[in-house]
């Protein structure tokens, strides 16, 4: 086989894994989800499918999957098509260039691969903010093409909400990359290595709190999750934008929005909270003497990190009532906005003054 | 190779610039102008400008189309269709900048405008670095005048926005 072929076939692998992780992890949360708001609601949730309910996923699926597919009269036929696939590839695509374990490098066959990275490119951040943009395409197009109106306005809500957002999830992260000093999701977090001190949270010379809770609540309102799911409210618009979709096509619009809530875990994680690196210096394998096993104790850091983040999501959903739409813009743009750019220059001035700390 | 890659990205851009203007329904205009700014981008990553591909796409695809997007559906466009009887006004305005660009052509040495012949720029985080020190150390003031010219606009956007209000309540 040629050395492009080669490598072709083993970045084919890489991503067919990380695919199978989110779908696997999207229908852990779907029950995941469930589960949780029954227990803080002092219910059961799903008990019915298998037991203990931990088929549940499974069923949805097999429902959704054989649910009639139904185009309303007077849509946008190619558009309505389409807006399903727009929402769902911007919301994967992100995952390339997640740094799930430690920076390894394997030789195989003369080829040096990343093990786990697919892609470690060196704006990897503004790559992943730069799909995250193109969802909201997907959200407006599909409550377009719909030709209904509790569509259209909540295409309309979502496209003014993710816009003001972004901008605040842009702002959030950049004093990181003052920090870091680097676009790369990996460099960030090899930056971030030894005690958890070291995390951009909590790290000298300036710790990122502020924009880590400005970066939180800015990817749930991106991610139109409660308290900011004004394109969906129910007691308004039905469904919002995909009030007119049913079976696989608004099975994309739900895998999408779960795959968007990881990846922004995933970032958060990454970002925030020191990616694969153990709250401690190296690995517990490392002192048993096992180095070769260190990465099955970073991954599971990183996921236990991120699965904190989805808990946080179910938790905001138990706990917080909806918004109103103009008491969100002004959240977003009078009280967010200026607090991420403050913490800019707050840590321009700070790694300016010193810059070895 | 690389002539091959950049025949795919300038057809598009051309046959989706011209399918923005040439397209019935605003809204195909719209996705167009997405997959025109697309392969913008992808442009800009052969020349190993990384950075600059990722602001195209955040900015025009991610922002700017989006508000067009968001206009055009507060209008009712199955009746709206009266901005496609102006190809008089766009031959007129287009002829002499076609012109003027064969005229361009015809003067300049053929090496200097073989996109391929520039030399690619450092790659790696080089690319980064470098737009940031040229921006904040050569152009710094062209830099800043576009800085105050949009903070300009966008004060002035702000005033009329008020106004129309203040006028209707009065």
């Amino acid at each position: 086989m040629s050395e492009l072929g080669l490598r072709f076939t083993l970045s084919l692998i890489q991503i067919a894994v990380v695919v199978a992780i989110v779908i696997v992890t999207v229908l852990i949360l779907t029950l995941a989800e469930r589960k949780v708001l029954g227990w803080m609601q002092d219910r059961m949730g799903p008990m019915e499918v298998g037991p203990y309910g931990i088929l549940q996923p499974f069923a949805d699926a097999i429902k959704l999957f054989f649910k009639e597919d139904i185009v309303p009269a007077g849509a946008n036929k190619f558009l309505f098509t389409a807006a399903p696939l727009l929402a769902l590839i911007p919301a994967f695509i992100g995952f390339a260039v997640i740094p799930w374990g430690p920076d390894w490098t394997v030789e195989f066959n003369g080829i040096v691969i990343k093990p786990f990275v697919i892609s470690d490119i060196n704006i990897g951040i503004l790559y992943i903010l730069a799909f995250a943009s193109l969802g909201a395409y997907g959200i407006i197009l599909g409550g377009w093409a719909s030709n209904s109106k509790y569509s259209l306005l909540g295409g309309l809500r979502s496209a003014a909400q993710v816009i003001s957002y972004e901008l605040n999830v842009g702002l959030a992260i950049i004093g990181v990359i003052i920090l870091a000093g680097s676009l790369s999701l990996v460099k960030i977090t090899n930056a971030q290595s030894g005690w958890f001190w070291h995390w951009y949270l909590f790290a000298l010379p300036a710790p990122q709190v502020f924009a880590f809770v400005v970066y939180v609540i800015s990817a749930v309102a991106e991610t139109n999750r409660v308290p900011f799911d004004l394109p969906e409210a129910e007691s308004e618009l039905v469904a919002g934008f995909f009030t007119e979709y049913s079976g696989l096509r608004f099975a994309f619009f739900y895998l999408a929005e779960y795959a968007n809530m990881i990846l922004v875990s995933c970032i958060a994680a990454a970002m925030f909270l020191g990616g694969w690196n153990a709250p401690y210096p190296g690995t517990i394998f490392d002192l048993l003497g096992l180095p070769s096993l260190a990465w099955i104790e970073n991954t599971m850091w990183f996921a236990a990190k991120t699965y904190f983040f989805l808990f946080l999501f179910f938790w905001l959903r138990a706990t917080l009532p909806r918004l109103r739409y103009d008491q969100l813009m002004r959240f977003g743009w009078k009280v967010m906005l200026p607090i991420a750019l403050a913490n800019i220059v707050i840590t321009s001035i700070a790694v300016y003054l010193f810059p070895n700390a | 190779m690389e002539q091959l890659v950049f025949g795919y990205f300038a057809g598009v851009i051309a046959v989706a610039a011209v399918l923005v203007v040439a397209l019935r329904n605003p809204v195909y205009s719209v996705l167009s102008l997405l997959v025109m700014f697309f392969h913008v981008a992808g442009l800009y990553i052969t020349l190993h400008a990384e950075f600059l591909a990722a602001v195209q796409i955040i900015v025009y695809a991610g922002a700017i189309l989006v508000l067009y997007l968001f206009v055009l559906m507060l209008l009712n466009i199955k009746q709206d269709d009266r901005y496609h009887r102006q190809w008089r006004t766009a031959a007129a305005l287009c002829l002499p900048l076609f012109l003027e660009l064969l005229v361009l052509f015809a003067g300049a040495d053929p090496e200097a405008i073989d996109p391929l012949a520039a030399a690619p720029m450092n790659s790696g985080e080089d690319n980064t670095r470098a737009i940031g020190l040229t921006l904040f150390s050569t152009y710094l003031f062209p830099f800043e005048v576009a800085s105050l010219i949009l903070l300009v606009a966008m004060i002035g956007a702000i005033v009329l926005a008020k106004r129309g209000i203040g006028g209707q309540g009065a």
